[in-house]
C-alpha cells in the first residue's frame, strides 16, 4: 500500500502513456475514419492527463476544450459530411516505407538519446515558478494569463490574425461555387 | 517523481507514430489526424521542459501551438471539403491535378 502511494504519480503516468500510445496506434491502424477519430480522442484526453502531471493545469483544460471539444467535432463533422469511405492501402506503399522507417527510427533514436542525455541533468524544478504571479503564488491559470498578456502580447495579437485568416480561408474554400465567375 | 526523460520518450513515440501514419495512410482525413498527433508531441515537449526548467514560457508557447493546430485543422478540413467537391475522393493518390 505504501509502495502504491509513493509511486502513484508514476502509475498514473504509465497508464496515461499507454492510453495515448494505444490511441495513436489506433489512428494509424483503424480503417474506418470514425474509429480513427475516436481513437485520436483517447490520445488527446490522455495527453491532457499528462499535462496535469506536468503541473500545466490550464493547458490540460485547454487541451480538453480545444482538441477534444472543437477539433474532434470538426473532424467527425467532416467525416460525416464527405462520407469518407475506407481506402485500401496499396501494399507498394508499405513496402516502400520499410527502409524509410528504419532510417527515420535510427535518426530519431539518436536525437532522443542526445535529448535525454542533455535533459537528465538534474531534477525538475519544484514547479512553484509555474504558479507565481508578480511574486505572489496564485495559480497556473493566472500565471499563464499574466505571461501571455504581458510578456507575449504581440505574439498573442499576431496569432489572433492567423485565426481570422484561417476562419476566412475555411469559409472561402468550403462554400459552393456561385453561378458565374464565382471565386473558387 | 516522473523524470523529464520519460515524457520525452512518450513524446518521441507519439511523434514517430504520427510521421509513420502520414507516410502509410492514403486517407486525407487520417493524414490530418496524424499531423495533430505530431503537434501534440511537440506540446508534450514544451510542457516537459517548462517543468524541468521551472519556466512558464513553454506553457505559453504550447498555447500558441494549440491555436495554430486549431487553425490548421480548420483549413485542412476546408481543403478536404473543397477536394471532395472537385474529385469525389479523399484518397491522396488520386489527387494529382497539378502533376505535369
Amino acid at each position: 500500500m505504501t509502495w502504491f502511494l509513493v509511486h502513484f504519480a508514476e502509475i498514473v503516468f504509465y497508464s496515461l502513456a499507454a492510453v495515448a500510445l494505444a490511441g495513436a496506434v489506433g489512428v494509424i491502424a483503424f480503417r474506418s475514419p470514425v474509429h480513427a477519430a475516436l481513437s485520436l480522442l483517447g490520445t488527446f484526453l490522455a495527453v491532457a492527463g499528462v499535462f496535469v502531471l506536468m503541473q500545466a493545469e490550464f493547458l490540460a483544460a485547454v487541451q480538453v476544450l480545444v482538441y477534444a471539444g472543437g477539433v474532434m467535432v470538426l473532424f467527425l463533422f467532416v467525416i460525416m459530411l464527405v462520407k469518407a469511405r475506407d481506402i485500401p492501402d496499396e501494399p507498394q506503399y508499405v513496402r516502400r516505407l520499410v527502409p524509410a522507417a528504419v532510417g527515420l527510427g535510427a535518426l530519431l533514436a539518436a536525437l532522443v538519446g542526445v535529448g535525454i542525455w542533455a535533459a537528465s541533468g538534474g531534477l525538475p524544478a519544484d514547479g512553484a515558478a509555474l504558479r507565481m504571479v508578480a511574486g505572489a503564488p496564485l495559480g497556473n491559470t493566472e500565471a499563464v494569463g499574466w505571461s501571455l498578456y504581458r510578456d507575449y502580447l504581440l505574439p498573442f495579437e499576431v496569432v489572433s490574425i492567423v485565426l481570422l485568416v484561417a476562419m476566412i480561408g475555411a469559409i472561402v474554400m468550403g462554400r459552393k461555387e456561385s453561378g458565374r465567375g464565382g471565386a473558387a | 517523481m516522473i523524470s523529464t526523460a520519460h515524457v520525452l520518450v512518450l513524446s518521441l513515440a507519439l511523434f514517430t507514430l504520427g510521421v509513420v501514419g502520414m507516410a502509410v495512410r492514403r486517407n486525407f482525413i487520417t493524414v490530418l489526424m496524424c499531423v495533430e498527433l505530431i503537434l501534440n508531441a511537440a506540446n508534450l515537449n514544451f510542457i516537459a521542459f517548462s517543468r524541468q526548467l521551472g519556466d512558464l514560457t513553454g506553457q505559453v508557447f504550447a498555447v500558441f501551438v494549440i491555436t495554430i493546430a486549431a487553425a490548421e485543422a480548420a483549413i485542412g478540413l476546408g481543403i478536404i471539403v473543397a477536394l471532395v467537391r472537385l474529385k469525389q475522393t479523399v484518397n491522396l493518390d488520386q489527387v494529382n491535378v497539378m502533376e505535369g
